[in-house]
């Protein structure tokens, strides 16, 4: 069977087993829908978190950008598992005591107070949407470059499924769903990384295999021989790292506190039965995710070193079958600056931005494209996320791991997504439309409301993933920092202070919010050319800027707490029953 | 954080009608919030500290041939994250059946499908 046969084959069956438990799991009531009847198995949960939390970002990104970042990439795995223990640690059990919907919901309770709901509502809105459009660009390049479907063709398809699911089953079928594409993801993650790590390092287990020597009899350790490869084409020591201390300590911080405030892993917890059933749920769900996070480093290693080695002075003609198949869809380009029709791969960009590429082909047959070049030696141009889908045709692996990594990549796409949408679908039908301005509304229609709102923000999602915007990868950093700057100490200060008043939360969500923003907006948008150490805030990147919003959030609401009045004692008493496992009940609306 | 803690006379109503004495609450409260104090420094320590701050330093030994604190910055950190999860889970359970406020081991009877 071709490849492509087989991708066809692996994805149709994983399809049809999501929608066929998303039949199986339909939402009968508002509860099944928002938190899937409380009723969910922690391993179930631990598993389902796992898929949520784990994004095209994780699958499809991450190991690419650890590979081209080299040892600076521990920023995003630090960032997200060390944010997944803050999370487990100090807000799941809470909330899942607190037993409602909604991130919102908490906030709006716990700061009685509608404006603090919707300052929350509208954070997360913005913090879910930014997340989806890339969960949609991963679906749009698998399907492309697998099912060779048009991008637009390939996001209708997975929009459609997605639907299936998460308006038919709600927060219940999501989350049997994700626990079966979790299962489908990490199988596809590991078995290439198994294989490339035998290949490489001879040994099975990836986490030791990049630790070790080549396979090759040299003797050699495989770092140290990265390290040489890159030091002679130019590059830094793939073990050392190109950010300052400061700066690395700051992204870390904010993408560990805008992970543990993301609402769609947040409200995961609100469907265990148990106070114990969260912490334990939450432990799970760490054990799963660990096993793609210390697998992801190894996999970069192997990568770029596969990668070097065949590009690196090929000629075009004797390129790897991949390199053209992905120069086809745009995602590597090569430009031959000094005519020899090989392929320099050295440090540097090799053009100003992204490559324009013109009708016109060659001599040696590479698409021809109209960027004016710069005047590094490096000729290839390469997008990152292409090293995990491309890594199995790399390390020349049997077509049906190829197809193996297609279907994994679409299932961690698909979980994330889903779960997105339906945060979204809450935040609008449920603290929006009921809470806020609506309050007669019947639950058969909020249930119909929150239907319609997973309809219009996959609408939206499918936009971004056909007509990508340019920003995509700037706005990234928005997510993670608003959420550090936001939602994360107004969710922790509400359960581990109990003088924590509305007006502290609100001033607090504001400021960070606001800073944050800015300061974003400012090096991304309206000033890129400043966007350099020099210029930045104590030298921390708009990506790590977010950790400075969450200690002006927790400064500026700590102060105005102080001068104004205590919240009442019906709040006061709340904080007490949430800090408290016993007497849950299953989560119910007030 | 700094928090006032009410002396004593009143008491918390959980939501089975049962009540927990307010010097019972703060015991638990107080136990809680150091055993998590001792775990979040191990947290981080392990990734800020080991993998961050003294990451150059410690990357003089080699441990399972990585550089070590390149191996703690992208493998040993998550491992202890893991380790810490799991210790919360038993060691919270304990404080809670310490002080009787474990939450019902029939937990899961409120799995039904219908809504109040």
């Amino acid at each position: 069977m071709s490849v492509q046969a087989l991708t066809y084959l692996f994805v149709g069956i994983t399809f049809a087993i999501y929608i066929a438990i998303a039949l199986w799991a339909r939402a009968k009531s508002t509860t099944d829908f928002y938190i899937a009847g409380g009723g969910v198995h922690p391993v179930v949960n631990g598993m389902a978190t796992a898929a949520d939390w784990m994004s095209a970002a994780s699958f499809i990104s991450m190991a690419g950008i650890i590979a081209f970042m080299g040892r600076d990439g521990a920023v995003y795995l630090l960032g997200w598992t060390g944010g997944y223990v803050l999370l487990a640690l100090l807000l799941a059990p809470y909330l899942r005591k607190f037993g409602q919907f909604t991130v919102p919901d908490f906030i709006g309770e716990r700061y009685y107070s509608k404006a603090a709901r919707v300052v929350a509502v509208v954070c997360l809105i913005f913090i879910s949407f930014t997340y989806i459009a890339g969960q949609m660009r991963g679906v749009g390049i698998v399907f492309s470059r697998f099912l060779e479907v048009e991008i637009a063709t390939g996001v209708m398809i997975g929009m459609g499924i997605v639907f299936i699911y998460a308006a038919l089953g709600g927060m219940k079928g999501i989350t049997y769903t994700q626990a079966a594409q979790y299962c489908v993801l990490i199988f596809a993650y590991m078995v290439p990384a198994i294989f490339i790590s035998i290949l490489v390092s001879g040994s099975p287990i990836p986490q030791l295999g990049f630790g070790g020597t080549l396979a090759d009899g040299s003797g050699r350790a495989v770092l140290e021989t990265l390290d040489g490869v890159l030091l002679d084409l130019g590059f830094g020591a793939y073990t050392a790292g190109a950010k300052s201390t400061i700066d690395v300590f700051a992204i870390t911080a904010a993408l560990m506190i805008g992970t543990a405030g993301l609402p769609h892993v947040i409200v995961r917890f609100f469907t265990v039965p148990k106070v114990s059933d969260a912490r334990r749920s939450a432990g799970w769900a760490l054990v799963f995710i660990a096993i793609l996070y210390t697998t992801a480093p190894a996999v970069a290693v192997f990568a770029r070193l596969n990668f070097v080695e065949s590009v690196n002075e090929k000629p075009y003609e004797d390129t790897p079958a991949w390199f053209r198949n992905w120069e086809d869809i745009g995602l590597v380009a090569w430009q031959d600056k000094n005519d020899d029709g090989r392929l320099q791969y050295r440090a540097g960009i090799p053009f100003a931005g992204a490559p324009d590429f013109t009708d016109k082909r060659g001599e040696s047959g590479q698409r021809i494209i109209a960027n004016a070049a710069t005047d590094t030696d490096n000729e290839v141009y390469v997008d990152r996320d292409i090293i995990v889908l491309a890594n199995p045709e790399i390390a020349a692996l049997p077509g049906w791991v190829v197809a193996l990594v297609a279907a994994g990549g679409l299932a961690a796409a698909l979980s994330t997504a889903a779960g997105l949408l339906l945060v979204i679908s809450a935040a609008v039908s449920h603290d929006l439309l009921k809470k806020t301005f609506s309050p007669t509304l019947s639950e058969r229609q909020e249930l119909l409301y929150a239907r319609i709102a997973i309809a219009v923000a996959l609408g939206l999602a499918g936009l971004f993933g056909i007509y990508p915007p340019a920003f995509v990868a700037q706005v990234v950093a928005f997510a993670f920092g608003l959420a550090a700057a936001s939602l994360f100490p107004a969710i922790l200060l509400g359960v581990f202070s109990k003088r924590m008043n509305k007006e502290g939360a609100i001033a607090g969500m504001v400021t960070g919010l606001i800073f944050t923003f800015s300061y974003i907006v400012y090096f991304k948008f309206i000033s890129p050319g400043s966007n350099t150490a020099a210029h930045w805030l104590f030298g921390i990147s708009p990506e790590g800027i977010g950790f400075i919003g969450a200690l002006l959030n927790f400064t500026v609401a700590g102060l105005v707490a102080r001068s104004t009045a205590p919240p009442p004692k019906a709040v006061q008493d709340l904080v007490d029953d949430i800090r408290l496992p016993s007497g849950v009940g299953v989560a119910h609306k007030r | 954080m700094a928090e006032e803690q009410q002396e004593q006379g009143t008491s918390v109503r959980r939501h089975d009608g049962d009540t927990v004495s307010e010097s019972r609450l703060s015991g638990y409260w107080q136990a809680n919030l150091k055993f998590l104090g001792a775990l979040l420094v191990v947290w981080f320590a392990v990734s800020f500290g080991a993998g961050i701050i003294f990451a150059d330093t410690l990357d003089q030994y080699t441990f399972l041939g990585f550089p070590l604190g390149f191996w703690f910055a992208q493998q040993g950190a998550i491992y202890v994250f893991v380790v810490l999860i799991f210790v919360y889970v038993i060691g919270m359970s304990r404080i809670d059946r310490a002080y009787g406020v474990e939450d019902d081991d029939e937990g899961s009877d409120t799995t039904g499908e219908q809504t109040s």
